[in-house]
This record gives C-alpha cells, sequence and structure tokens, in this order.
C-alpha cells in the first residue's frame, strides 16, 4: 500500500510540477501582454476579422503549417533576418491574438510571419496559390486549384477577377476565378506583417 | 503451448502437479482471460496501421510529386500529413499500447482481465472516434496544432473511452497477488494516469481557448512531446523490460537502475518539451528549462540501456531464433538511439541546424517507428499465440515482415536525416536561394516514399499473417514458429519464443 502511495503521488506530482512549469506559467506571464502602438498610430497586432479571420481559419485547415513557420528566429541564431524574413525578431507580442496558435515546427517552404511586407500583390497571391510553379518554379508546394472556380470562356471578356495566367499554364476553354475561400486566404496572407517595432524588454 | 489451454477447465488447476506446471497452468488462465478484449484493441489497431500506412505514403509522394492527387481537396497535403499522424498515433499505436498495456498488467499482476464488455465498448468507442476524427480532418474545418488536431468532441470521447482502461487497468494492479510491483508495472501504472491527464489538459489549454498565442504554443509542445515520452515510451520500456527477459529466461541486470531509470524519467521527460521551440518568440527561461531536461533525459536512457544490454550479454545468438527477441531489441536499441538524438538536438547549436528541416522528421519516426512500434510488432508475436491457442502460420512472412520494416525505417531515417540536416545548413546561409534547397532535397524525399513502400510491404505481410493466424494459424504446430522455420525440436533454445515454460513472471528481479 505504502509503495502504491509513493508511485501514484509521484506519477502525480512529476506531470503536475511540468504542467504549472510549462503551461500554467507561461499563461500567466505572457496573458498581460497589450498590442502596442505602430508609428503609424495603428495598435498592432490587430484582432482578425471578417475576411482575414476566415482565411486565418482556411491557412489552418489546409494545413499550411506542416511547411511554413511563423516565427522570425534572433540574430546570430540561423540567418532569418538576412534571408528577409523579418527586420526583428518575433516577440510574444505578436502572437497574442493567435487562436490556434500557428507557429510551425518545419520550413518546407521559407517562414511567412512577414509574407505581407514580402509579397503585398494580391494577384501573386492568387497566381501562387493556383499553382505555385507559375510564380516560383522548382516550387513543391501543392497546386490549390480547388480554391478557384472554373468559369467556361465564351468569347466575351474575361470575368473581372479571372487570374491572368502565364501562357504555359493559361487553359483556351476556361477562365479561373477565385472563391470566396481563395479571397479570404489571400486577405489572411495580406494581413501578416509584423514589421511594428516592439520594445524588447524581456 | 496449445496443451497450456485445454487445462483452463480447472478452476484451480491440479494441486498435486510440481509448482511449474502450476505456473503454466497459471499463465494460461491469464491469457485465456485476456483474449477477447486484447484481440479486439491489436487487431483493430492493425487494421489502422494499413490506413496509416496509405495515408502515410500518399502524403510522402505529394511532397516531390505536388501534382500527385492535388485537385481534390480532402487529399490535399495539408490535410494528409495530418490524418497520417493521426491515425498511426491513437488509432495504431495507442490501440496496440492499450492492448499490450492491458495483457502485461494482468501477467505481471497475476490476475485475470474482468470487465470485457466495458473493454469491448471502449474499443469501440475509441475506433469510431478515431474514424470520425480522421474524416474530420479531411472534409471540415480543424485546428492545425500539431498531434491534437482532431476536433474536441472526438478528443472527448477518447478521454472518456481511455476511463474504462485506467479503470480496468487499476482493478488488475489492485488485485495483484504479489505485493512486489514488477519493474514493467511501474511504467504501465504511470501512463494510464499521464496520458488522460496530458490529453485532457491539452485539449482545455488550446482547444477550449484557455491559453493562447505563444502560451499556447508551449502547451502545444508540452502535450505532443510528453505523450511520446510519458505514453508511448512507458509502454514500449514495459515490454522491453518484460519481453527480454522472459525469451531469455534470465533476470533483469539491476532492479535498482531500473528504479532509477523510472523516476528519472518521470522528472524530466516532463519538461523537456519546449526544445521544440528554441528560438522562437518565447521567454528564454521556458526554452532554456526543456534543453535542461533534455540533457537530464541522459540518465534514464543511459541506465536503462546499461540494463537492457546487460541482459542481453551472451545471449544476442538467440535473435536468430526468436521473432518476439529480434523486433523488441530492434526497438530497445533505437530508443537509446532515438534519445540521445533527442537529447543532442536540444543542444541550442545543434537545434539552430536541425529545427525546421526533415531531420526531425526522421527523428520523429525513429522514436515512434523504429522504437514504439517494432516493440508492440514484438510482443504481438509473442502474445497472440498465447491469445489464440496456436502458433504462427508462416516464418518466411515474419522473416519478411522484419527486413522490410527494419531496412525501410533505416532507409527512412537515413535519408531524410542526411537531407535534413544538410537542409538546415544550406538554410542557414542567406546566400543559397531557397528554391535550390527545395531542389536538394528531391531525391531524399524520393528515398522517403521508397522506403515507406518498403515498410508498406511489411505490414502487409504483417497483417496477412495476423489474418491466417486469425483464421486459424497452425493449430497443430509441433513447436513455435522460430526463425529458421521447421527446426527439428531437438534443436531449439529450450527457452525460445514460444517456449513460455521457463520461470515466472518474477524474471524482473525481485528487490529484497
Amino acid at each position: 500500500m505504502n509503495r502504491t502511495f509513493v508511485l501514484l503521488a509521484g506519477v502525480l506530482l512529476t506531470v503536475a510540477s511540468s504542467y504549472v512549469g510549462l503551461v500554467v506559467i507561461p499563461e500567466w506571464q505572457l496573458d498581460p501582454l497589450e498590442p502596442v502602438e505602430a508609428p503609424d498610430g495603428t495598435m498592432q497586432p490587430q484582432q482578425p476579422a471578417g475576411s482575414v479571420a476566415e482565411g486565418r481559419q482556411i491557412y489552418s485547415e489546409l494545413g499550411c503549417i506542416y511547411c511554413h513557420t511563423q516565427q522570425v528566429r534572433p540574430e546570430g541564431f540561423g540567418v532569418d533576418q538576412a534571408r528577409g524574413w523579418g527586420d526583428r525578431q518575433t516577440h510574444p507580442v505578436d502572437h497574442i491574438h493567435d487562436q490556434p496558435h500557428l507557429l510551425g515546427t518545419m520550413r518546407t517552404g521559407p517562414d511567412l510571419a512577414n509574407i505581407a511586407v514580402r509579397q503585398p500583390s494580391r494577384t501573386w497571391h492568387h497566381l501562387h496559390l493556383f499553382d505555385p510553379e507559375t510564380t516560383s518554379p522548382g516550387s513543391i508546394m501543392p497546386p490549390y486549384r480547388f480554391l478557384y472556380d472554373r468559369v467556361p470562356r465564351d468569347g466575351g471578356d474575361p470575368p473581372e477577377d479571372a487570374l491572368d495566367l502565364p501562357d504555359e499554364f493559361d487553359d483556351p476553354d476556361y477562365w479561373w476565378v477565385p472563391t470566396d475561400r481563395a479571397e479570404a486566404l489571400v486577405d489572411y496572407l495580406l494581413s501578416l506583417d509584423h514589421s511594428y517595432p516592439i520594445d524588447d524588454e524581456r | 503451448m496449445s496443451e497450456t489451454v485445454d487445462v483452463s477447465g480447472h478452476p484451480d488447476g491440479d494441486l498435486s502437479e510440481p509448482p511449474r506446471d502450476r505456473d503454466v497452468i497459471r499463465r494460461a488462465r491469464i491469457d485465456e482471460s485476456c483474449r477477447g478484449p486484447v484481440l479486439f484493441f491489436v487487431l483493430t489497431a492493425v487494421v489502422w496501421l494499413l490506413v496509416g500506412t496509405v495515408l502515410a505514403i500518399v502524403a510522402s509522394v505529394k511532397m516531390h510529386s505536388p501534382e500527385f492527387l492535388a485537385d481534390w481537396e480532402p487529399l490535399t497535403f495539408g490535410r494528409v500529413r495530418p490524418a497520417h499522424l493521426n491515425t498511426v498515433i491513437y488509432g495504431w499505436s495507442s490501440l496496440a499500447g492499450m492492448g499490450v498495456l492491458l495483457w502485461l498488467q494482468a501477467r505481471l499482476c497475476r490476475a485475470p482481465l474482468r470487465f470485457h464488455r466495458l473493454l469491448y465498448a471502449v474499443g469501440i468507442l475509441w475506433n469510431l472516434a478515431v474514424a470520425a476524427g480522421t474524416i474530420a480532418l479531411l472534409t471540415t474545418h480543424f485546428n492545425s496544432v500539431e498531434w491534437l488536431e482532431f476536433p474536441v468532441w472526438t478528443a472527448a470521447l477518447l478521454g472518456v473511452g481511455f476511463v474504462g482502461v485506467m479503470a480496468v487497468s487499476l482493478d488488475l494492479f489492485r488485485r495483484r497477488t504479489k505485493h512486489h510491483i514488477f519493474v514493467s508495472q511501474w511504467y504501465l501504472f504511470g501512463a494510464v494516469f499521464w496520458f488522460p491527464i496530458l490529453y485532457v489538459l491539452a485539449n482545455l489549454m488550446i482547444h477550449l481557448g484557455m491559453a493562447t498565442g505563444v502560451a499556447q504554443g508551449t502547451a502545444n509542445w508540452w502535450f505532443a512531446h510528453n505523450v511520446l515520452g510519458i505514453w508511448f515510451t512507458p509502454i514500449g520500456l514495459a515490454a522491453a523490460y518484460y519481453f527480454i527477459p522472459k525469451v531469455l529466461g534470465r533476470p533483469i541486470h539491476s532492479y535498482y537502475l531500473s528504479l532509477l531509470g523510472f523516476w528519472t524519467l518521470a522528472l524530466f521527460y516532463n519538461w523537456a518539451g519546449t526544445h521544440h521551440l528554441i528560438g522562437g518568440p518565447l521567454p528564454v527561461w521556458l526554452t532554456t528549462v526543456g534543453t535542461v531536461a533534455s540533457m537530464m533525459m541522459f540518465i534514464p536512457v543511459i541506465t536503462v540501456a546499461i540494463n537492457h544490454h546487460m541482459t542481453m550479454v551472451g545471449h544476442f545468438e538467440k535473435l536468430k531464433f526468436s521473432p518476439t527477441l529480434r523486433f523488441i531489441v530492434f526497438g530497445a536499441m533505437s530508443y537509446t538511439l532515438v534519445s540521445v538524438q533527442g537529447s543532442l538536438m536540444a543542444l541550442r547549436n545543434v537545434n539552430e541546424t536541425t529545427h525546421f528541416t526533415h531531420y526531425t522528421v526522421a527523428h520523429a519516426h525513429l522514436g515512434m517507428y523504429a522504437f514504439f512500434t517494432m516493440a508492440m510488432f514484438g510482443a504481438i508475436y509473442y502474445m497472440l499465440p498465447r491469445l489464440l491457442g496456436r502458433e504462427w502460420p508462416s516464418a518466411t512472412l515474419i522473416r519478411v515482415h522484419f527486413w522490410c520494416t527494419g531496412t525501410g525505417i533505416f532507409l527512412y531515417f537515413t535519408g531524410l536525416s542526411w537531407g535534413g540536416w544538410r537542409q538546415g545548413e544550406m538554410m542557414n546561409h542567406d546566400t543559397v536561394d531557397f528554391l535550390a534547397i527545395v531542389d536538394y532535397l528531391i531525391p531524399f524525399l524520393w528515398s522517403r516514399s521508397f522506403a515507406g513502400i518498403l515498410m508498406t510491404v511489411g505490414h502487409v505481410a504483417f497483417a496477412i499473417l495476423l489474418w491466417k493466424m486469425w483464421r486459424g494459424g497452425q493449430a497443430d504446430a509441433q513447436g513455435p514458429t522460430q526463425f529458421p522455420a521447421r527446426q527439428p525440436l531437438t534443436e531449439r533454445p529450450d527457452d525460445g519464443d514460444v517456449a513460455d515454460d521457463g520461470a515466472g513472471d518474477a524474471q524482473q528481479g525481485e528487490s529484497p
């Protein structure tokens, strides 16, 4: 009986201590963080809303995190900043609205913490999502054609938002038009800008 | 073996028999009490192994050939990959783990397994929940939080189901007929508490929004690292600690070393998870704690390695004959390797290169496959002849299973480790164009698909074996199925795989 009690107590205490140490205390330490005022007067980061929030959900359910991180490592630890992925290390403040978190653990593709700074063009994102090889030859990112509707060409003008595909990807019989999901995903990607400065006092 | 099953009609055995035979009868009765539920867990686990394998191959091929099955959203890479992970973790590994856990606990407690109907209900619930969760990952909205992708309602079903396994396991423990607690029992006792605590708390923190942002990241890796370390690892180690002495017919090298190993594992593994976030946007103390705990993990790992090795010394030739031993020893050696590697990967200067690369993917498979899955294969090779009262139908198929999975995981690991390390080095030189890294990796990604096909062949051989075994096996076998097949009885090692009449279960060593 004694021995069982020691075993039970040890089993519960070891896991309880790490739960408090690695989960409860970080939450307690980071929970009070507030948005900061950016040089342009806006408060950053902004709570995703409307199509940006929808796009964030699509980013999550299409599993983008399995190949893309959203965290820039500090100077002297990797060359994230020299690669142009951000001008500063990401900070806990950058993530205060993250639900779920999308930090990621894999870089089959580049980091996206500041993709809106690197690629501010809506057209670029649509072409890249439709077929990554249109913008990035040799990319192994999956094509997301299923986020685009096929509209038969009837000889008239193309729909206003039809993709202007390079010749070798063009389909003579169809136009490709972004669905609402594609637009929302691009809205989200264009919101990924963590270039505002943060006083680091961690 | 088959003759021992016949005696189950004698509730107390024949007390005039010598004690050795009474042990055989007692074990046969315990095995019989486990038959239905344990078979249910193990056989459905293997169905999930096959499903998970197919998903793995699809995901792997997509990585080097992105046009493969590209136009149907449920099979897009970002859905298939978590579907693979969750089917092999919650389907194959957890179901097989629970089956092995219940059987081991019954054997070690020397108490028959009870509450069959409850266990069937848990098994069915667990299977349905994994199926529903997997379909949800492929077709609906889900939160891509690694290792916790299942929707929260499926997670709730898994949690509720596990309470049943926990209760039955503790019931066995309460009814144990020896006061002494064997080494394997420590690990199994811990595992049935650790898993539900981890799983419930992690789901609450993450999916019900009790933690947000970076704190959610630490909760995520507290869970994902611990589910390996204090759910799968204890079951795998309990199996190794049981089967190595069992098959060899000699006691474990040192009881004290194994105690040291258990408590240091419980203490340090728990704190290691944040090494997955080194360099991330966390307070620095959090990742430092993870690195320190990872270094301390050298203690339990070296302890276990010494204990297993010293038990094996002088008996390695038995690997030639015993399928169980071969898989278990493969698993135990991989445990040492993966743990040492994992500790080193938590060092900042190693992590700088390996983080965010395929090197980590290779490492994860060394743990979940080369260690845990191989250990479960070994356990199943020992358990099933006793549960079904017949011998494995083909030594050739067992050999195919071993060599295909063994060389498969070896190729998988070496290919992705090499490619992944170079990937990390190139990524840390800003003069190397990112697409050049992508291009460099493609042959290594092909090697992974090839390795995956080898492992698939092994799994199919295993499934065929199980099917034949279920349908009849070698009911009239003259002896256990071993390598090389059809050895005359006289040439078999006397304490080999199925010759279960050596010393009792007390080979894990008694404390004085």
